[in-house]
Formats: structure tokens, sequence, C-alpha cells
């Protein structure tokens, strides 16, 4: 009986989902991978970022990252610089909200000094790598309006393919087009058409890895620009998952402490 | 007595803490490279110089991050100027962490305010002037500071033992006022003189795009004013520091690509109460011709209404700056600016880049220029100062 109800109910869903137009089943899949994330408190990790250029040269980044959910808005987060070494000490702290702009300070060791920055530059690189800022900030359901393209293979998993397009007209994308894995939703590919909507960059996650059981957090991300040859490779270590974090924690008090 | 008592307290404190293992030391080492393009004003003054200079950072911390310890010691040995090489402890404190509050002691840096060409309203820590001309540079200053955290802002408490005097050239150094400072000879109004304890409130408060700070500091003023003496049959500048009361308003408010800043203070002590003020704007252009570059304009005028008797070159004057940020794998930066005095034409221009080579190396350029500077103006004292400055740093 009670197998027999969830049948129907999954039959359902499923009818919903495939007779919805394509707008509504993008948007769907977007609010059941955002509700899949929802709940997680706080996380704490570490990220290395390697930038190669066309000729090979490299160079590395170490950061620590912190993140805190908020009820009803975009996540706080704020990120403590190791290396490069002349850079260290320096820590940037964002409030990301669900519609209009960011809030972001900037703390400067040398002179102790914390600095209010504007949000507007959502486009810019981040830290001299391929990833932009926004492609960093956390990811709100209302950043975006959706339209399902199709099902399609991604490795050994099958995706929805959802295109989506930036809201806010400072992004330095058109559009966006990512392959959603359909049984845990969340992103495998991710390609980043420019303003002039060619192909810029593409975005490949990698070994994901499931936390408490419910949440994907990739140890990989692979992008790479098409225009330039750059690649930057974001390497996630020492996820952990409710360490008591609070907003006391991402204050200007805590920036100037950061370490 | 007791001031003897806390610093030998800590520093011993502090030795055992910085042998224990799990703490960390970076820094850097840099060799400063300075060509002056004129002859010096007095010939006793010295021509182009080498400097070297290290500082080294102890961070320690325990119990889930409540509490640290951090040992900043600074050395810089100069080649030409025995009063610039110096050794100063830019901090050696404890903080421990609270719910909703903060304790530091020992030996710490502050900064307060918004503007870039001035800064009118951060007063805890005295000016290191013989590191850097901009007097950003500054000595570590022995505090005990609490902080409390609420919803309606941040409450900062300080209590100041141990004043520090400004550094100034040597009579062979450069970038000195015409008559030398006789550093060994200050004179204070209180008779308590460096043993005077000052205190400082300072609440502060972030609303939506809106970054707000009041203070308020009663001590001993970190600018002195000059006495003008003959010593040895030659003329020398004693420097007087007087007690003061300043409060300082500073004020943010970012408006997409605007920043609008505003610094204001109102001090009593040195003769007259004086009110000064800077205020302006930086706009920021976000990737000029699709390009990663991002160019900010800076625009800011400086106040101070006691005119042709402030002690500062500012009081009537612009400043118009622009920075480049390349946002390239070298954290390429350039930033260049002029101050001009709206009332006598005179002008200072600099102009200060920054480049990582590799992964440890940084190089730094800055350079000064004066330029049409009247007489009477007090910056007639660096006329013949113009100089271009090369760093190079590696950092561990």
């Amino acid at each position: 009986m009670k197998l027999n109800n969830l049948l129907i109910v999954g039959f359902v869903c499923f009818a919903s989902l495939a007779s919805a137009n394509p707008e509504q089943k993008g948007l769907e899949i977007a609010i059941e991978a955002d509700k899949r994330e929802t709940d997680f408190g706080d996380t704490t990790a570490n990220m290395t970022m390697l930038l190669k250029n066309r000729h090979g040269e490299e160079s590395s980044r170490y950061i620590r990252l912190r993140t805190l959910e908020v009820d009803g808005d975009g996540d706080k987060s704020m990120s403590v610089f190791d290396r490069p070494r002349d850079v260290k000490g320096t820590a940037f702290l964002s409030f990301t909200h669900k519609t209009g702009s960011d809030d972001q300070w900037l703390y400067l060791p040398a002179l102790k000094r914390v600095k209010r920055i504007s949000s507007r530059n959502k486009s810019g690189s981040f830290m001299g790598s391929e990833f932009a800022y926004e492609d960093i900030s956390s990811q709100e359901v209302e950043k975006y309006t959706y339209k399902y393209i199709k099902d399609e293979p991604c490795g050994e998993a099958d995706c929805f393919v959802v295109e989506r397009d930036p809201v806010d007209e400072l992004s330095g994308y058109t559009r966006q087009v990512a392959w959603i894995n359909k049984k845990e939703y969340r992103p495998e590919k991710i390609d980043f058409y420019d303003r002039k909507n060619s192909l810029l960059k593409t975005l490949t996650y990698k070994d994901y890895q499931q936390y408490l059981g419910k949440y994907w957090r990739a140890n990989e991300m692979y992008m790479q620009n098409h225009q330039t040859g750059k690649t930057t490779l974001l390497s996630w270590t020492d996820y952990k998952f409710g360490t008591g974090l609070t907003n006391r924690d991402f204050d200007k008090n805590s920036l100037k402490r950061a370490r | 007595m007791l001031l003897r008592i806390f610093l030998a307290w800590i520093f011993v404190s502090s030795s055992m803490l910085v042998n224990a293992a799990d703490g960390e030391w970076s820094g850097y080492i840099a060799t400063e490279w300075r060509i002056f393009i004129d002859s010096p004003a007095d010939p006793v003054q010295h021509g182009d110089n080498t400097s070297l200079s290290a500082q080294a950072e102890y961070y320690r911390d325990w119990n889930a991050g409540k509490q640290s310890f951090r040992f900043t010691p600074f050395l810089r040995i100069d080649g030409r100027d025995n009063q610039r090489s110096h050794f100063d402890i830019r901090e050696l404190n404890w903080t421990s962490v609270h719910d909703n509050w903060e304790f530091t002691a020992g030996i710490g840096k502050v900064f307060w305010g918004v503007t870039e060409s001035q800064h009118l309203v951060d007063i805890i820590n005295q000016t290191d002037l013989i590191e850097s001309t901009d007097g950003e540079e500054k000595l570590g200053q022995l505090m005990f500071k609490l902080n409390f955290a609420r919803d309606w802002g941040n409450i900062d408490l300080f209590v100041l033992p141990g004043f520090r005097e400004r550094t100034f050239p040597s009579r062979t150094g450069r970038l000195r006022s015409q008559a030398a400072v006789a550093v060994n000879s200050a004179e204070y109004a209180s008779s308590q003189a460096r043993d005077h304890i000052d205190a400082a409130i300072r609440w502060s408060h972030s609303v939506g795009d809106w970054d707000v700070g009041v203070s308020h500091f009663s001590g001993t003023s970190r600018d002195p004013r000059f006495r003008s003496t003959i010593d040895k049959g030659r003329a020398v500048l004693i420097p007087v520091y007087e007690t003061i009361d300043q409060t300082g308003l500073d004020l943010q408010a970012t408006k997409d690509d605007w920043l609008w800043k505003l610094e204001v203070i109102s001090r009593s002590g040195q003769g007259e109460r004086y009110t000064a003020a800077t205020g302006g704007f930086e706009y920021s252009l976000y990737g000029i011709s699709e390009s990663a570059v991002d160019l900010g304009l800076i625009a800011e005028y400086l106040f101070d209404d006691r005119d042709e008797l402030s002690s500062t070159p500012f009081e009537d004057d612009l400043f118009l700056g622009a920075r480049l940020a390349f946002n390239d794998e070298a954290s390429s930066e350039l930033l260049a600016g002029m101050i001009v005095d709206l009332d006598n034409g005179s002008r200072v221009m600099s102009v200060e880049g920054s480049r990582r080579i590799g992964d440890d190396w940084k190089i730094n350029l800055e350079a000064r220029f004066f330029s049409n500077i009247d007489p009477q103006d007090s910056l007639i004292n660096f006329q013949k100062d113009d100089f271009v400055q090369l760093e190079l740093a590696w950092y561990f």
C-alpha cells in the first residue's frame, strides 16, 4: 500500500514535470537543487587555486573559507588568504542577498584597515583567476531565469541540460548552460557565454563527495577559458559542516581578527 | 614603574608562547633604493640612498581561535640616515574573544577612517613618519582595548599608556623640515609628559549601504606643534606635544559604483578649537575597454579652518587620483594622485605601483614630486626632495 502511494506520488510529480513548459521545468529543477542545499547551517573549507596560462606557467593561491547560511537571504561568507604570501592575512567578508547588491568588506592587514567595497564588479576576476566574483558567490534561485533544454548523459550519470540567464544586468554573461545531475541535482558542468554570446568558459565539477549523508561538494572545480587558453583548478579540502559558526564570526571584528 | 612591570610580564609570557610549537612565522625582507632628482636643500643632507627593512609576524591561536597571540617586530637599517635605522614592536598582544565582547592587551595597531588622501580620524597609533612620507606607517601602541558587539553597533574602549613620540629624519636625512627636528628634546604640555595615560572610545556601525564611526580621543596629541630654537648655533625645531580632545566622524556610503566618503574632526588643546575635514568620492569603472582592468577615480577635498596656521599643509586643497587594478596573476596595481592647494597652487604628485614576481617576490614603485610650491606653504621644506623609489621585497 505504502509503496503504491509512493509510486503514485512519484508518477504525479513526474507527470507535472513532464507537462510543464521549459521555463517552468527549468525553475523547478533549480528549486529542487536549492532545496537539497538548504539547512546546511555552516561550513568551513580550505581551497587551493592553481592558475595556469597558455604557456603553462603556474601560480597558486591558498584560501580558507567559511560560510553561514542565512534564513530567507543569501549566505554570509568570509575568505582569508594564506598565499601568495604578500597578501597573507587579507580577508574578504561578503553578505550576499537574493535581490539587490551584496555587501562586501575587505581587510588589509598591513594597514589594519577595513574597507567597504563596491559589489558591482561581478564579472571581474577573483584573484587573477578564471573565476569571476559571480561564479564563486552564493548561488541563489532568484539570480537567474531558467529554461530546461533536454536530457543528456553526462559521464556515467544522466543530466538535465538547463539554460540559465543572469537577472543582473552587470553579469558578464548572456547565458549559462548547466548540466544538472538528474539523481543528485548537483551541477556536473557549466558553459558560460560572454556578453557577445560566444562560448567563454567551461566549468567542470570533479570528484564529488557527500557530507552528512546529504550535501554534495566537488573536491575539484576546473575552469577553462576557451578564449585565452588560461585555466584555473580549484581544489577543496577539509570540508566541515555544523562547526557552530554564528553571525559574530561574520562581522567586521572577526574580519580584523581573521587568520 | 607599573608600565615596565607590565611590559616585562608581556615579554616573559610571550617568549614562552613563541617557543611553543604550533604557531607560525611569516613576514618579509626588503631592499629599497631611493633616487633624489635634485641636490638637497641643505648640503649636509644625503643623496641617493639604499635601505633594508624586515618585518616578521608570529601568530598563534588556541581554544578554537577564541584566544590568540601576535608578535610583529620590525627593523630598518638605513644606509644614510641613522635615525631612520630603527627597531619597533608593531604588535605584541593577546586577544580573548567572547560571545558579545573581546579584549586585547599589549602593543597593537588600530586604523579608523575611510578617506584616501589623508587620515584625520585615525589617532590611536603614532605615525612612523621616517618610514614613509605618506604617514601611513605606524608605531606600535601599548593598549588595553575592550570591544562590545551589539545589534546597534560596536563600542571600542581604549586605555593607552606609554605615549610614543613621532619619528623624524635626522639632520642628514631627507624629506625633513629646513630646521631639523630635535627628537630628543620633545616637550609636553602635561606635567606627566609621556606617562600621561590616554583614553579613547569609538562607536561604529554598518546599516545597509552606510558605514559610520563616531570617536572621541582624550590625551597626548600624536602630531606635535613645533617651537623654533637655536641649538649649538643651529636652528632646530622642538616638538611640543599638547594634551588634546578630539571628536571624529567617519562616514561612507557605498552606492553602486560610487563610494562617498567623509571624515571630520574637531580638536581642542592646540590653541583654539578647530575643525578639519576630508570628503569626496571614489568612482569605479570595471573592465575598461573589454579588458580585465578596473579604473577607480578619486576626488577628495581637504579642509582645515585654521587656514595658514594649520599644522598640515592641506587646509584648502583638492586631491585627484586614479587607481588602476590590472586583475592579473601578478596583482599589478597603479595609483597616481595629485594634491593641489586651491589658494596658492602648490602641488604634490605621487605615483605608487606594485607587482608580484613569481610567488614570493614583490616590487613596489613610489615617486613623489613637489612642484609650483609657494614659499609660504609648509611644503616648501620638501621642494628639493622629489624622489623615485623602488623596493624589492621577499616574503616568507
